[in-house]
């Protein structure tokens, strides 16, 4: 009976986001004030209604209520509870009602978030979110229900949660990426409001701009945090595979970077808007062709979801209305907006413009490897792959021209500069990084090959390049830490965050060590400087120098209800090097086959995720965000 | 030239070069990564309307099943090696390294490697779903005729 009830709250849900995406918006355009204010009131029933449906989930999953089929196949007596409410998103029904607990969530929020904002605006936003949100409901409701039942044969035992998804990494990964992509959402809400008053000003970019850096901070953490769990439970010691289902998350990472970099042009100076508009598109457009790829089935993934064909066509459906509608609203408007201010070729806008190019070109790589094998079969010409080697290359040559420039941008002042005070700086910085990148490289390791020259060389020069940057501003008369602001120490944290991220990829590119081995209880095998001595089943102690450094407990475990074995890989971590062992199969005479890796410097990596993160939160916290009345638009800013 | 003709022109030369460039690497480095799919009749037999084998040296990924009993493994290093089959002839595979936790005999696999002979494949990846019921989608095609069949509407470019 309490599964039913969570269906029939999901259909409350669904007529509230009917009336939410409806009343609104004839309001605002029949100048109604009253069904203007209606869409707070709607936006919070909706979301009232969808938790209530997910809490009923969750309920069902911790009873052990078997009779569901969602909990037969995706839970079981013997996980504990926290996993338990983990299983509820741990498939596709949960995950897909996970997205719109997400979704009215960020709807309720924007609704009362939103007080500064003229009614008029408002009102649509909430309207376009309620019409998104109804988008989601229905798609649960008719295709991906979560509370069908089994009946009346229903087993006494669960399938088990994939033994994969049983970690903390899995707790947290999946909500802070849906999190991301619904808040991407709420950027294009706001786009399309503007493009249908025809107001697109410096106004509506500072109001989308907290809410597009909260999305895009919630995909960064996300991202990062899956990259750090595929490391730790998959148990080859890979951070990244380039697979399709990582490619959906990463291209509206790539496009939001570069909608928070346009939006901070469009919010000081007024010009790139109808480009902004289009990114805006652009990036939840990709949420849904991501979800499109990995909910239809129609590329198999290590992330394996269940596959229906039905599901892809209305998820199709469902963009093409989506982004049809959306480009052809962009067609018709975008045409009368006028950039209300000059800019010369040496300025900080064109610099921000290149590196929006650049995000634009790495996207379309990650689009083009993700569809291309698709499109291949598709074609009857056969199945495909892409390597890794292709993106890793691509990416390889945008990480030049798009360092170089992210040294440069911050140090360039809008409008237009002087070339000879620059190239000094410049040329100073150049010489400085390119010694300690040599001196670095030359004194530490044997091999130093081009491509790890290049990565260390860019990840410093972005360092050195905002360091110098800031000794500058604070070195100016009056200023002070506090006084430059949040959104400059974001951005300069952010930067050394994507620093940290190259210096750490190209260092544990280059320089990672592998060895798989035949061990005996009681072998020691040498790596690099350390050795490790395997003293039966799961312990292996660690030597350097013949001192003990660490014990390390490799796993194997076999998990009863779905009888599969699982590699629990051991980590010895710390900031200059990862060791990483993982266990193989068991070979004869208590021999095992063990994996073992060191990877320097893998941390930084993550460390630059999180300071992205970071750096996101602490320009959302800016005052000028927070101010109660809707203030005209400051155009003389220093800062981006 | 005046300021704006100027800063025009500058976008669209630096858009050309961009697309240009782009183009050119990414075409680059595609041709250099794309692996084709095999199964090992196909391998053996050649693919497509053409029968296109492929040549010795060329990367490749393949997919079929493990035949039972044919997994024999090296007792001094991780050297393993194993026969593949779909429907008809055998393909062996070498492999140096663990297998994954999910290889079994008898189960689909897809290897990635490349061919050392005609019918021998130095794989650098073994890959076996995380499932126990998972059979890789190529595979399950490949080897059971399951898929999902898209209704034909011309007979003359199927490739299977």
């Amino acid at each position: 009976m309490i599964a039913e009830l969570g269906y029939l709250s999901l259909t409350l849900a669904l007529a509230f986001a009917i009336l939410l995406s409806v009343y609104p918006m004839y309001g605002a355009v029949k100048g109604n004030l009253r069904l203007m204010q209606s869409a707070p009131s709607f936006a919070l029933a909706q979301f009232i209604f969808t938790a209530l449906s997910f809490g009923i989930l969750i309920y069902v999953t911790l009873i052990d209520d078997f009779t569901v089929a969602y909990v037969a196949s995706h839970s079981s007596t013997t996980l504990p509870w926290y996993y338990k409410v983990t299983s509820t998103w741990g498939g596709h029904e949960g995950a897909v009602l996970l997205w719109v607990l997400m979704q009215t969530g960020w709807t309720a929020i924007v609704a009362f978030a939103s007080k500064s904002l003229p009614w008029q605006l408002r009102a649509r936003v909430l309207s376009i979110l309620g019409f998104l949100g109804l988008g989601f409901i229905l798609y649960t409701l008719l295709m991906s229900s979560p509370f069908e039942r089994l009946l009346p044969y229903y087993p006494i035992e669960g399938h088990d949660l994939n033994p994969l998804l049983q970690d903390p990494g899995m707790i947290i990964h999946p909500p802070l990426l849906y999190m991301g992509y619904v808040g991407l959402s709420v950027s294009f809400a706001f786009a399309i409001a503007a493009l249908l008053m025809g107001k697109l000003d410096n106004t509506w970019a500072k109001w989308s701009r907290p809410w597009t850096m909260a999305a895009w901070l919630f995909l960064t953490l996300g991202i990062t945090i899956g990259s750090w769990w595929a490391y730790a439970e998959l148990g080859w010691g890979g951070w990244w595979f380039w697979d399709p289902v990582e490619n959906a998350s990463l291209m509206p990472w790539l496009v939001a970077t570069a909608l928070i970099h346009s939006l901070a042009v469009t919010e000081k100076r007024g010009v790139f808007k109808s480009w902004t508009v289009l990114l805006a598109i652009a990036a939840f457009s990709l949420t849904l062709l991501g979800t499109f790829i990995v909910r239809s089935g129609i590329i198999v993934s290590v992330h394996a979801f269940t596959t229906d064909p039905g599901r892809g066509s209305f998820i199709l459906s469902f963009l093409a209305i989506v982004v049809g509608g959306s480009l052809l609203l962009y067609g018709l408007r975008a045409g009368t907006v006028e950039s209300t201010s000059r800019y010369k070729l040496f300025s900080r806008e064109v610099a921000l413009w290149l590196n929006n190019l650049l995000l634009c070109v790495a996207t379309l790589i990650v689009l083009l490897g993700t569809l291309l094998p698709m499109v291949h079969k598709e074609l009857g010409m056969g199945t495909i792959s892409i390597g890794v080697p292709f993106f890793n290359q691509m990416f390889f040559y945008l990480l030049v021209p798009f360092s170089l420039l992210l040294g440069l941008g911050p140090m360039l002042r809008w409008k237009q500069n002087q070339y000879s005070h620059l190239m000094k700086k410049l040329v100073g910085a150049l010489v400085v990084t390119t010694v300690i990148t040599f001196a670095w490289l030359y004194s530490s390791y044997e091999n130093v090959s081009t491509t790890t020259l290049v990565g260390v060389f860019f990840a410093l020069w972005v360092c050195l390049t905002g360091a110098i940057d800031l000794l500058e501003k604070l070195s100016k008369e009056g200023a002070s830490i506090a006084k430059l602001g949040n959104s400059f120490w974001a951005m300069h944290t952010a930067h050394l965050g994507f620093a940290c991220v190259v210096l750490g990829v190209t260092l544990t590119s280059a320089y990672s060590v592998e060895k798989q081995v035949k061990v005996n209880p009681g072998e020691q095998v040498q790596l690099n400087d350390y050795s490790y001595r395997f003293e039966g089943v799961k312990v292996v102690t660690v030597f350097k120098d013949n001192q003990k450094v660490t014990e390390l407990y490799a796993e194997k475990r076999q998990y009863d209800v779905g009888m599969q074995v699982m590699t629990e890989a051991a980590i010895d971590a710390k900031l200059s090097r990862d060791l990483y062992l993982a266990l193989g199969e068991q070979l004869s005479n208590g021999a095992w086959a063990l994996r073992i890796y060191e990877k320097p410097f893998v941390r930084w990596m993550w460390l630059g995720g999180f300071l992205m993160a970071f750096a996101g939160l602490f320009m959302m916290l800016d005052k000028r965000y927070r101010r109660k009345t809707a203030v005209a638009a400051e155009v003389k800013g220093v800062t981006a | 030239m005046n300021p704006r003709r100027k800063k025009r022109m500058f976008t669209i030369i630096a858009v050309l070069l961009g697309i240009g460039s782009a183009i050119g690497l990414t075409l680059y480095a595609l041709q250099e990564n794309i692996n084709l799919f095999y199964t090992p009749s196909e391998l053996i037999e050649g693919k497509g309307p053409n029968k296109e084998k492929p040549f010795v040296g060329q990367k490749l990924r393949i997919g079929g099943m493990v035949v039972p009993g044919s997994v024999v493994r090296n007792e001094e290093s991780l050297d393993v090696e194993f026969k593949l089959i779909d429907t008809g002839p055998l393909v062996t595979i070498r492999y140096h390294g663990i297998l994954p936790d999910l290889f079994r005999e008898g189960q689909g696999i897809v290897a990635q490697g490349v061919l050392i002979e005609p019918n021998v494949i130095e794989a650098f990846e073994v890959l076996a779903k995380h499932d126990e019921e998972y059979m890789p989608a190529d595979v399950a095609e490949a080897v059971k005729g399951i898929k999902h069949e898209k209704p034909k509407y011309n007979l003359n470019n199927g490739g299977y």
